[in-house]
């Protein structure tokens, strides 16, 4: 596999045990991603697709733009907060406290900026409690975006919106990020927008090809029980 | 197979049984009690007393409003200061409360009861508007603490999860824990206030310029009405807080009142170090080291007033904590939907209002006047006041029950439709309330009953500090171990371990 790559090496696991705690998830991960990849994680709900990404974050937690896919939001926080958390890194606390306290100008039009992009401008100072769960989970997907990573990695990012929608999003992940990896159930998109499939089975890997290579039928079969 | 040579024997496994036990070994060892127990009528006429104390209540007069209005102002500003300062506190220990250190002294600060915390602070500062609001602030924190700590731990921890690895703590705290507890603290904090409020008056009692200074004069001179006028006054300050603390006014009413009675104390310098270095050391030891005069000391203490003192906090306090768990079950169904008209309900709404607003101390004070000095005035004090809080809440909650249409009505209903049902939330309450009851058994010692807290105040008062240290530290370690016996008992019962607003 990493024979043929030829960007340098971003996640290398090596027959890895992951888990939690005492409890392995997974077994035996063989794994390599390079720069510039896209990869769908494919699988069923409980295949390991969540520890996997987590595993992934912790090797680079620096360069990582992280969509969980339980959103994490603070539901009594305005979709502007909410999306400048991304960034709370970058600045000193008593920034970030003016910010919450009262949104200053340069992080308002930048959030304004992606807000319109995910069709959430009106909602900026709405506080999400009152927002629809396709609207939370753009908020989400925002609040990853705005941390600017090279590497993006989501869970089921695109999972509560609609199909139109969906589209529209992994088009604003893919233009804004050199590397994903993303959770999805929807196989036709992970053949749209990546260029390598990894299928997870009974917590190992149990496929791992091109996009091009990929026959759908045999990527269904992933769902069906072991 | 066993079925048809032996009789099917029925599993007892019953969820009631759990809680039944609990309940009946409470009444049992306070049943235990009942010897140890004064509970003796000293007064020669108390039902004449009564009558005069329920004719005062109908017919509420105050020669001078301006008195009233400034022992109100008073109240208020001592209530408002320390339950500020006390919030701010508890705020910055909460951010530490993982540690625990920090929920230990927490925990130790708020075992010892703001009336103690005033009799320190008086002998350091005097009869200050200083000593009066570190009385109330510093218990407050050590509340505070532990309901905000708690309240910060138990925040869903997704959203931390999902930031940016390198965010500052600080930074994380305010975007993550913060804004998702915040709804909660404040309408804790305003219950705070309203306990605050309480507080202030009973200060008065020990010579603040609140409303219980002149409660104590007339209720000492008989003068029940002027006393009910007063008791009226605080009530309705207690009860319409919500309507008049609004947070867009809190600045205000805080500069007020801090021009009202800025917290300011003479220290006399020379008297705080005597205090500290001298007064407050053990007398045998202060020419130097005598492990024998100590130990002889230690000896007569304990035997003449910690452990009768202890013994006598532990029996009130189990008897007020059984009187509670009775007038909650009598009175919870006066303002239950469940039961009853609007009238009888508007009726019970009134009583329970009366005895959540005033202070045990207070009540106890006028029981002590009907009845004279024993444990009966304060087992009743104790009982109707928080036994009208618990009642308060239980009613609250029975009102959610959805009966079926055909349930029956009457005494059968309570019995077995309501009661079951409540059970547990009556009981996660009452537990709570046990260690608040610890915390003022021990303080009405200082009206004469013969619980830690009369020692105390007899120790003060003969200028014994070094007694009165040993004493406050016993009192301490007393309501500590309580409150961790009522958090295990509650965990073994599957209790919740925060009713919110008690």
């Amino acid at each position: 596999m990493s024979g043929a790559m030829t960007s340098p090496v971003l996640f290398h696991l090596d027959e890895a045990v992951i888990g939690y705690g005492s409890r392995a998830v997974l077994r035996g991960c063989q794994l390599s991603i390079a720069t510039g990849e896209k990869v769908a994680l494919l699988g069923e709900s409980g295949a390991g697709k969540t520890t996997l990404l987590r595993q992934l974050r912790s090797l680079r937690p620096a360069d990582v733009a992280w969509c969980p896919q339980n959103t994490g939001l603070v539901p009594m926080l305005s979709v502007f907060h909410n999306i400048y958390m991304g960034r709370l890194d970058r600045h000193s606390f008593f920034y970030n406290l003016l910010n919450l306290v009262h949104p200053l100008a340069q992080p308002r039009d930048e959030i304004a900026a992606l807000a319109q992009q995910l069709g959430l401008q009106e909602k900026l100072f709405t506080s999400v409690d009152k927002l629809s769960g396709g609207q939370q989970s753009r908020t989400s997907l925002g609040r990853a975006l705005y941390q600017q990573r090279p590497v993006f990695l989501g869970d089921e990012p695109v999972s509560a919106v609609d199909e139109v929608q969906a589209d529209q999003l992994l088009q604003l992940i893919c233009a804004r990020h050199e590397t994903m990896v993303i959770a999805l159930h929807d196989v036709a998109l992970a053949l749209r927008y990546c260029n390598r499939v990894i299928g997870l089975q009974g917590g190992r890997i149990a496929l791992d090809q091109p996009a091009s290579a990929c026959d759908p039928a045999e990527l269904l079969r992933l769902y069906a029980h072991a | 197979m066993q079925s048809s040579s032996f009789p099917l024997i029925p599993v007892r496994d019953s969820s009631a049984t759990a809680m039944v036990r609990t309940s009946a070994l409470f009444v049992l060892v306070a049943l235990l009690c009942l010897p140890w127990a004064d509970l003796s009528i000293s007064t020669r006429d108390p039902w004449q007393e009564l009558a005069r104390l329920g004719w005062g209540l109908l017919t509420p007069s105050f020669d001078n409003p301006l008195t009233l209005l400034e022992a109100l102002a008073n109240t208020l500003a001592f209530a408002l200061q320390g339950v500020a300062l006390g919030a701010v506190g508890g705020f910055l220990l909460a951010l530490g409360y993982r540690r625990a250190a920090v929920r230990r002294f927490a925990a130790f600060i708020r075992a010892i009861h703001e009336l103690f915390w005033a009799l320190l602070f008086i002998q350091l500062a005097g009869l200050s508007p200083a000593a009066g609001v570190l009385a109330i602030a510093i218990p407050y924190a050590g509340t505070f603490a532990k309901i905000y700590g708690e309240l910060f731990e138990e925040v869903d921890p997704s959203a931390r999860q999902a930031l940016p690895v390198g965010t500052g703590a600080l930074s994380a705290f305010f975007f993550t824990e913060l804004p998702q507890c915040f709804a909660h603290m404040v309408t804790y904090t305003r219950y705070r206030l309203e306990c605050g409020i309480r507080s202030s008056a009973v200060l008065g009692f020990i010579g603040l310029p609140t409303v219980g200074f002149h409660l104590e004069t007339a209720l000492k001179q008989g003068q029940y009405s002027e006393a009910a006028a007063l008791f009226y006054a605080l009530v309705l300050v207690i009860v319409t807080l919500h309507g008049w603390m609004r947070a867009k006014l809190l600045p205000l009413y805080l500069l007020a009142v801090l021009v009202w009675l800025p917290p300011v104390a003479q220290f006399n310098g020379a008297l705080v170090w005597r205090f500290f270095s001298e007064d407050i050391v053990p007398a045998p030891l202060r020419q130097g080291w005598n492990g024998e005069g100590l130990w002889r000391w230690l000896h007569a203490l304990w035997s003449s007033q910690i452990a009768p003192g202890l013994g006598n906090t532990l029996v009130l306090a189990l008897l007020a904590l059984i009187g509670t768990g009775l007038v909650t079950l009598l009175t919870f169904p006066a303002i239950s939907h469940l039961f009853g008209r609007p009238v009888t309900r508007a009726g019970g709404h009134f009583f329970l209002v009366l005895m959540r607003s005033a202070p045990e101390y207070l009540l106890a004070f006028v029981g002590l006047l009907l009845w004279g000095p024993s444990m009966l005035p304060a087992v009743v004090a104790l009982s109707l006041h928080n036994g009208a809080i618990i009642a308060h809440l239980v009613g609250h909650y029975s009102d959610s029950l959805q009966l079926r249409d055909d349930a029956v009505t009457g005494l059968n209903r309570y019995l077995f439709e309501v009661l079951p049902r409540i059970y547990r939330t009556f009981l996660a309450f009452t537990l709570y309330r046990f260690e608040i009851l610890m915390r003022e058994t021990a303080m009405l010692g200082i009206l004469g009953i013969p619980t830690l807290g009369f020692f105390i105040d007899s120790a003060f008062t003969e200028f014994r500090f070094d007694r009165a240290m040993l004493l406050l530290l016993v009192t301490a370690l007393l309501n500590m171990s309580v409150d961790m016996l009522a958090r295990t008992l509650r965990r073994r019962l599957h209790l919740s371990s925060q009713p919110e607003s008690l």
